[in-house]
């Protein structure tokens, strides 16, 4: 199931119709929350893509409400893997945010790096884009993964220099981070589709 | 008894020290006069930390207008008198204001007391700064979005942390004795608790040496928040990041110390110390002109 949430619409429903900058950590937090409502009716697993195409301005603040929180929700941050009790994602979500101008990046990026968090993003020719806290192995792991389309432990492990064992480990990590999908015995990136 | 505080031709945020000093052995309840006739020019900092000056006596202070009529006609664009009616006793003559948003000033003087008002503000200079950075500043237009990130930011502090409302105001002019350059100044000036306290509402005092300066170096340098989530004190990090860019100053001034991040063109002193004591916390950003060979 795809979500899509644009947040210009999810701010002037949640805050005030007039406003186009999502500022101030308050807007932020009714920003999340809009979201959050319309991510409680998801049964099932669930890709949300967060368009920021309409947004003006986004502050530090507002970014660590909306992006860094709403992350923090549902996925594993680094330094944490392989702690399943600090995994609390209530459903099976996956996030992908589009729209994503270069001064917005600059303070998702911040607020990433603050709480060791990454995501998704997806580039105006619609390549994913992974942003935030993630170590050389996890990015060359998630990028060949990105490359295959679907991929398994086997395909990725030369990839990253590591045994099949390992890179299981490293793929399941990515997984809990909500960078990629895990279906049966495969990988999916998030932003390529199963 | 009325003291007069004599305020210098020139009014910026070094010379505002001499207000304080005058100031501090004066009572809170006693009756000052603020005499401004003779002031020429004002900066964003001055304008926005005499009407701090105005919330922070107990005795409701009387102000002096400038005497030279382009002075008083700028304070006026400016909206100082807007507010200063509100909070001094008025003497001299004081032009009419105009509305806000008709002025060649970049942002006038605006009140900041709720999260709605930085909305306010950062819509309200969007449009001003785009032109005016590019422009008359030659900065990267990646700069104005960043600019009204950092206003943003800096205003927060006052909604966040200083339990009472404060201003903001912003101008460029021609910094011709100190620089050669034109520069963008952001003033945001409360007379709120200030770091030091704002900082011991969550962790206490921390050892005898904890003082205004330890509590700046906390928020500034470190990133110290008075809130334990991680995610906290990125607003002042940022500002750090984008004055670091384009080659600005930070500068804070919050009870009896100051802390200021240096540029390499300026020689300001990193921290200051057992300055006269004013409440809340001033903060001011300065960024200049690039020139062609940056």
């Amino acid at each position: 199931m795809i979500n899509h949430i644009d947040l210009g619409t999810v701010l002037r429903r949640t805050v005030c119709d007039l406003y186009s900058d999502l500022v101030t950590r308050p807007t932020g937090a009714a920003v999340r929350t809009g979201i959050e409502q319309q991510l409680a009716d998801a049964q099932e697993r669930t890709l949300t893509v967060i368009d920021f195409t309409h947004v003006g301005l986004l502050d530090y603040s507002c970014a660590d409400e909306i992006v860094a929180k709403l992350l923090v929700s549902y996925c594993e941050p680094a330094g944490e893997r392989g702690s399943a009790a600090r995994l609390v994602a209530p459903r099976d979500c996956y996030f992908l945010f589009k729209g994503v101008s270069d001064s917005h990046l600059d303070a998702i990026d911040a607020v990433l790096q603050r709480r060791g968090l990454a995501l998704v993003a997806q580039t105006d020719d619609g390549m994913p884009l992974l942003i935030g806290t993630v170590d050389d192995r996890e990015r060359r792991a998630w990028e060949a993964v990105t490359r295959l389309g679907r991929a398994l432990p086997a395909d990725i492990a030369g990839e990253v220099g590591l045994e099949e064992p390992q890179a299981e480990v490293l793929l399941n990590g990515l997984s809990r981070r909500r960078l990629i999908m895990r279906f049966d015995e495969s990988y999916v990136a998030v932003g390529t589709g199963p | 008894m009325t003291t007069v505080i004599n305020i210098p031709p020139s009014l910026d945020d070094r010379t505002f020290e001499s207000v304080l000093q005058q100031l501090a052995p004066l009572p809170p309840d006693e009756k000052v006069l603020i005499d401004t006739r003779h002031t020429r020019w004002a900066s964003p900092y001055g304008l926005t930390a005499l009407l701090v000056l105005a919330q922070t006596r107990a005795e409701r202070p009387a102000l002096y207008a400038p005497e030279a009529e382009e002075t008083a006609s700028y304070w006026a664009r400016a909206q100082f008198f807007r507010y200063a009616e509100g909070l001094f006793e008025m003497h001299g003559s004081v032009p009419r204001a105009r509305g806000a948003g008709e002025s060649d000033v970049l942002l006038e003087i605006t009140p900041v007391a709720k999260s709605e008002d930085v909305h306010e503000v950062v819509g309200r200079i969007q449009s001003k700064a785009q032109a005016i950075l590019a422009k008359e500043l030659n900065l990267d237009p990646r700069a104005t979005m960043g600019f009204a990130m950092t206003l943003s930011e800096a205003c927060q502090n006052i909604v966040e942390h200083a339990g009472r409302g404060g201003w903001v105001a912003v101008q460029t002019y021609r910094w011709q004795k100190r620089l050669g350059r034109r520069v963008v100044q952001i003033a945001v000036c409360d007379a709120g608790i200030g770091f030091r306290q704002s900082l011991e509402s969550a962790q206490g005092r921390r050892g005898d040496r904890w003082d205004d300066a330890m509590a700046l170096e906390d928020a500034v340098i470190r990133s110290v928040s008075r809130f334990r989530d991680a995610g906290r004190g990125q607003g002042l990090a940022g500002i750090r990041r984008y004055v670091g860019r384009w080659d600005g100053k930070l500068s804070i001034r919050s009870g009896t110390a100051r802390i200021a991040i240096v540029p390499s063109w300026d020689e300001d002193i990193p921290l200051e110390e057992q300055l006269p004591p004013f409440p809340g916390a001033q903060v001011l950003i300065t960024i200049p002109e690039r020139t062609a060979a940056r």
